[in-house]
């Protein structure tokens, strides 16, 4: 019961993790670096938990991403939800892949949701954004290796599902 | 419990329930993007939500403090002192500068109080640190660490030494939210400090220029040219430094000149800004007359009204 506990406490405070990651702020150059950390943790939680990780799940962490970020609210949960979807339903493949594999699929599915984003901004009214804008997909796949092997290790020596 | 979903998640395909929910779920987002977008509740709903989101901007915004302190702490000592100098340097021309400047202000007190006007060179103004938060949206924001309690209101000009840097979008508790000049979204009218000439600096959509798309093409408009607010509007008082056009060069329909102008503020560098309070009174159109009785009716009055203003004058003698 405790260590349920404990695994559901990990669960959230990486998503926590990831929104506060999401806020922190790089040096103006790094800028565009910067991956998209909520949607890297919650593509680890689908292919490693697919009981926690549901649709309305997701819809939650974008509405609080949206909260935080103060964009329009509706629009990361509209990202995430459609992310969540498609890793949900190729869960059993993706996570079969070796990992240069999976890593291109993350860069696949960060990159349609970069789209999603540019199709709500221009609908919007918003202006295209600059070209460095579609570099932090590729920065968020070289570091999906990275990440996923980290949480898994993480998981490994906490010993939690 | 979970095992019942292994039927339900199939290697190859998937179900329509689930399709069915991805489509709810999406629609609800939509949904509420849209009342977003043209009810603004979003503001609304953060204030009540700013006991959640304000200790979480205060979390985020912990390592660029902690880089900042840390920046100071192992700095080396020579650059420190060089800084040190640089900065007393700095405050002993401005110093310098401001005694001049007294009897100037004080000689201009003096005549606009003989022009009875209510402008004044006082800056009614509030200091505020920026909490290195990114709120995404390509980094057209900043958050400030003083909010409603602390007087701040939405549409309060934001300045730092060197320029305007925006205004307040919205104002939680105790933290708000400025909108840079470069916002896209953002307009603020301007003078052109050596012809006078007025026109409107937008945001760009690279983030760190003004643009200002619509100067008539006879204008006198030359790289280099300082920015001024005009005051126009009534949002921003007049005579702060805005920015330094770039580049000057002919619209896409050849109607305009368009001209690139790089802020004077340090817009991605500041740590503290300043507040400004008391809005200057706009130099824009005149507020509206109340409406005014049948001219006839008034004349007696109007006639009668003026004696008044000569007998007080006399008063004094």
């Amino acid at each position: 019961m405790n260590r349920q506990r404990l695994s559901l406490w990990w669960f959230i405070g990486t998503l926590v993790l990831a929104l506060l990651l999401m806020l922190v702020p790089l040096p103006g150059v790094l800028e565009p670096f910067k991956p998209y950390w909520p949607a890297l943790f919650l593509l680890y939680w689908s292919l490693e938990s697919e009981d926690r990780v549901t649709l309305g799940l997701a819809f939650t962490v974008g509405l609080a991403a949206d909260l935080l970020n103060g964009v329009v609210l509706g629009e990361q949960a509209l990202r995430l939800c459609a992310l969540a979807f498609i890793a949900l339903r190729f869960r059993s493949r993706l996570r079969f892949f070796p990992m240069w594999q999976q890593a291109l699929a993350v860069l696949a599915l960060l990159l349609n949701d970069r789209i999603l984003l540019l199709i709500v901004r221009v609908l919007a009214g918003a202006s295209l954004p600059p070209a460095s804008w579609w570099i932090s997909p590729f920065v968020g796949a070289a570091l999906w290796p990275f990440l996923f092997l980290l949480l898994d290790d993480l998981r490994a020596r906490l010993r939690i599902q | 419990m979970a095992r019942a979903r292994d039927e339900s998640s199939p290697l190859f395909a998937g179900n329509a329930a689930g399709t069915l929910r991805l489509i709810v779920y999406l629609a609800l987002a939509v949904v509420l993007m849209v009342l977003d977008h043209r009810n603004g509740w979003l503001w609304r709903l953060r204030y009540a939500a700013s006991a959640v989101v304000e200790p979480v901007y205060r979390l985020a915004g912990l390592p660029a403090v902690g880089i900042r302190t840390m920046s100071v702490a192992f700095a080396d000592r020579q650059r420190l002192t060089e800084q040190n100098q640089r900065l007393r340097e700095d405050l002993l021309l401005a110093n310098a500068k401001l005694n001049r400047l007294a009897a100037v202000a004080e000689q201009n007190q003096r005549l606009k109080e003989l022009l009875d006007t209510q402008h004044s060179l006082e800056l009614n103004v509030q200091l505020a640190r920026v909490i290195g938060v990114d709120l995404g949206a390509y980094r057209y924001q900043l958050t400030l660490n003083m909010g409603a309690r602390d007087g701040v209101r939405p549409g309060q000009p934001v300045i730092d030494a060197h320029g305007v840097m925006g205004q307040v979008k919205e104002a939680l508790p105790t933290t708000s939210v400025v909108m840079l000049i470069t916002d896209p979204a953002h307009a603020i009218p301007v003078v052109v400090e050596r012809t006078g000439l007025r026109t409107v600096a937008y945001g760009s959509r690279d983030g760190d220029q003004l643009s200002l798309p619509t100067i008539p093409q006879a204008a006198d408009v030359r790289v280099g040219d300082k920015l001024l607010t005009s005051g126009l509007g009534g949002r921003f008082p007049p005579g702060f430094p805005v920015g330094e056009v770039r580049s000057v060069a002919p619209s896409a329909t050849g109607m305009f000149l368009v001209a690139m102008a790089k802020p004077s503020a340090d817009l991605d560098r500041s740590e503290d800004v300043l507040l400004l309070h008391d809005q200057a009174e706009p130099d824009g159109p005149p507020a509206p007359v109340t409406p005014m009785g049948p001219p006839a009716g008034l004349a007696p009055a109007v006639a009668g009204s003026t004696p008044a203003p000569a007998s007080t004058s006399g008063a004094p003698r």
